[in-house]
């Protein structure tokens, strides 16, 4: 009957351990929401930051306490904020599906180069330069935003342009950020029409350095008074909804073709 | 005399890090920041220094008289991993940054080599209750200091230009290699 002493002392000691345990956990117990792992599984896990808190999981944590919106994660989108939604018993907020677009059409061909730039090939250290470029506010084709990305959805075009895949952009933001020039801006997916164009400089100077550049003609402002503006030298949209679909033709007249449909651009290129 | 010396011996000479390179898995995953390397260092300690006293006591009161000393890993294996649950628990309740910053190297503990390698060798030298104590507290001590030195040349290493292959845990090996051949000019200190 040798066997059983040990099994004996063994089945003893983890009891006496296992008691101790579930005392200490009854006295040290830390009351955790259940439904910030629920929703913090659910969520993308890229921890990208779009949010607007540390990762995912913070970002569960303030939509538990109800410090962040259902719909405060851009990278889920719909499904991810139908999910929050009903896991925390509220109404979904409404979701706009936005994608990052490039405000530039200044190709290699299109934008004149200010000299041969021999310095390290990204866009912030050329920027700190003054830029490889003429245009002082145009794309500098070094792709930092591409390497920013965390989602695979842009890309460095055969123009030196980079260009976005709107089947994966997610309106992180993250190129946004990365781009020294500011030439990316999300819109909703919904906007048809964008300008290419960031240049504030006068129309005569900015057409000598780059053929796509806005030269502020004011053909497109006045197709659509209400929704476009020229302001600073630069067509700006105000409101996208208020173009009209008949206006389409006549803004596209535009002679540097610095705004236009954003789809039309794609099937050609 | 003979606490003394076993309690600086731990600390200093036969360091568990430096010496018998033991827990060398929270040694260079816990040494970026001084603080969170001061709170591992802690728990190790408290974890040690229980795991001495209760390991004596069942070794002494439970397994030599009933002649069950083969039990001695399993049985330590238990004290253990109960002890670093209670630590684990303990640290969420009182400080969840720190849990946080400690990680997965919070249940780690739990299978460091060099807390299991402790409660073998007090059983093994045959130390009286009071020599097992200040043995534990030694050994956890030096790790403290260990980690503690690691990490406050971690920091500085942050910002001195190491070559690209040896980044990360490269140069944390070099410098834990380097730090262990100073630690054994303290062997002549204690005969």
């Amino acid at each position: 009957m040798d066997i059983l002493w040990p099994v004996f002392t063994m089945g003893a000691l983890s009891l006496l351990f296992s008691l101790g345990l579930v005392f200490a956990y009854k006295k040290l117990k830390v009351y955790e929401d259940p439904k910030i792992e629920q929703i913090s599984e659910f969520l993308p896990q890229a921890n990208c930051g779009a949010c607007g808190y540390a990762g995912c999981r913070a970002f569960a944590e303030a939509v538990v306490k109800g410090e962040a919106a259902t719909s405060g994660c851009p990278v889920g989108g719909e499904e991810v904020t139908q999910y929050i939604a009903d896991a925390l018993g509220v109404t979904a907020e409404k979701v706009i599906k936005k994608i990052a677009w490039l405000h530039c059409r200044g190709t290699h061909e299109a934008a004149k180069n200010r000299g041969s730039y021999l310095g390290i090939s990204t866009c912030h250290a050329s920027h700190l330069i003054g830029g490889n470029k003429q245009c002082s506010f145009g794309c500098l084709h070094f792709g930092d935003c591409v390497r920013a990305c965390p989602f695979d959805a842009l890309y460095m075009g055969e123009e030196g342009l980079p260009v976005v895949k709107e089947d994966k952009c997610t309106a992180c933001g993250k190129c946004v950020d990365a781009c020294p020039r500011n030439l990316f801006e999300l819109h909703p997916a919904s906007q048809e029409i964008i300008v290419f164009c960031q240049s504030q400089d006068r129309g005569a100077s900015s057409r000598k350095m780059c053929k796509n550049a806005c030269i502020a003609c004011g053909i497109c402002s006045r197709a659509c008074p209400e929704a476009i503006v020229i302001e600073n030298n630069l067509a700006k949209i105000l409101d996208y909804k208020k173009i009209e679909p008949d206006k389409i033709p006549e803004i596209e007249k535009c002679p540097t073709n610095s705004i236009g449909r954003i789809h039309k651009d794609k099937n050609e290129g | 005399m003979e606490l003394v010396a076993i309690f600086v011996s731990a600390i200093l000479i036969n360091n568990f890090v430096l010496y018998y390179f033991l827990g060398i898995c929270p040694f260079l995953g816990v040494s970026k920041k001084i603080s969170s390397a001061l709170s591992m260092g802690l728990a190790v300690t408290f974890v040690m220094t229980i795991t001495a006293v209760v390991s004596w006591a069942i070794n002494h009161w439970i397994l030599i008289p009933h002649k069950l000393d083969y039990l001695q890993i399993v049985s330590f294996i238990l004290v253990i991993a109960s002890l670093v649950q209670l630590v684990e628990m303990f640290i969420r309740k009182m400080s969840p940054p720190l849990y946080q910053a400690l990680g997965i190297y919070l249940p780690l503990i739990t299978t460091n080599c060099s807390i299991m390698f402790l409660a073998l060798l007090a059983a093994l030298r045959n130390y009286s209750l009071a020599e097992a104590v200040a043995f534990g507290v030694g050994s956890g001590l030096g790790f403290t200091l260990a980690i503690i030195l690691m990490a406050g040349i971690r920091e500085q290493l942050d910002l001195a230009d190491v070559p690209e292959p040896l980044k990360g845990a490269g140069i944390a090996l070099i410098v834990a290699g380097i730090m262990a051949l100073a630690f054994m000019g303290f062997i002549g200190m204690i005969k």
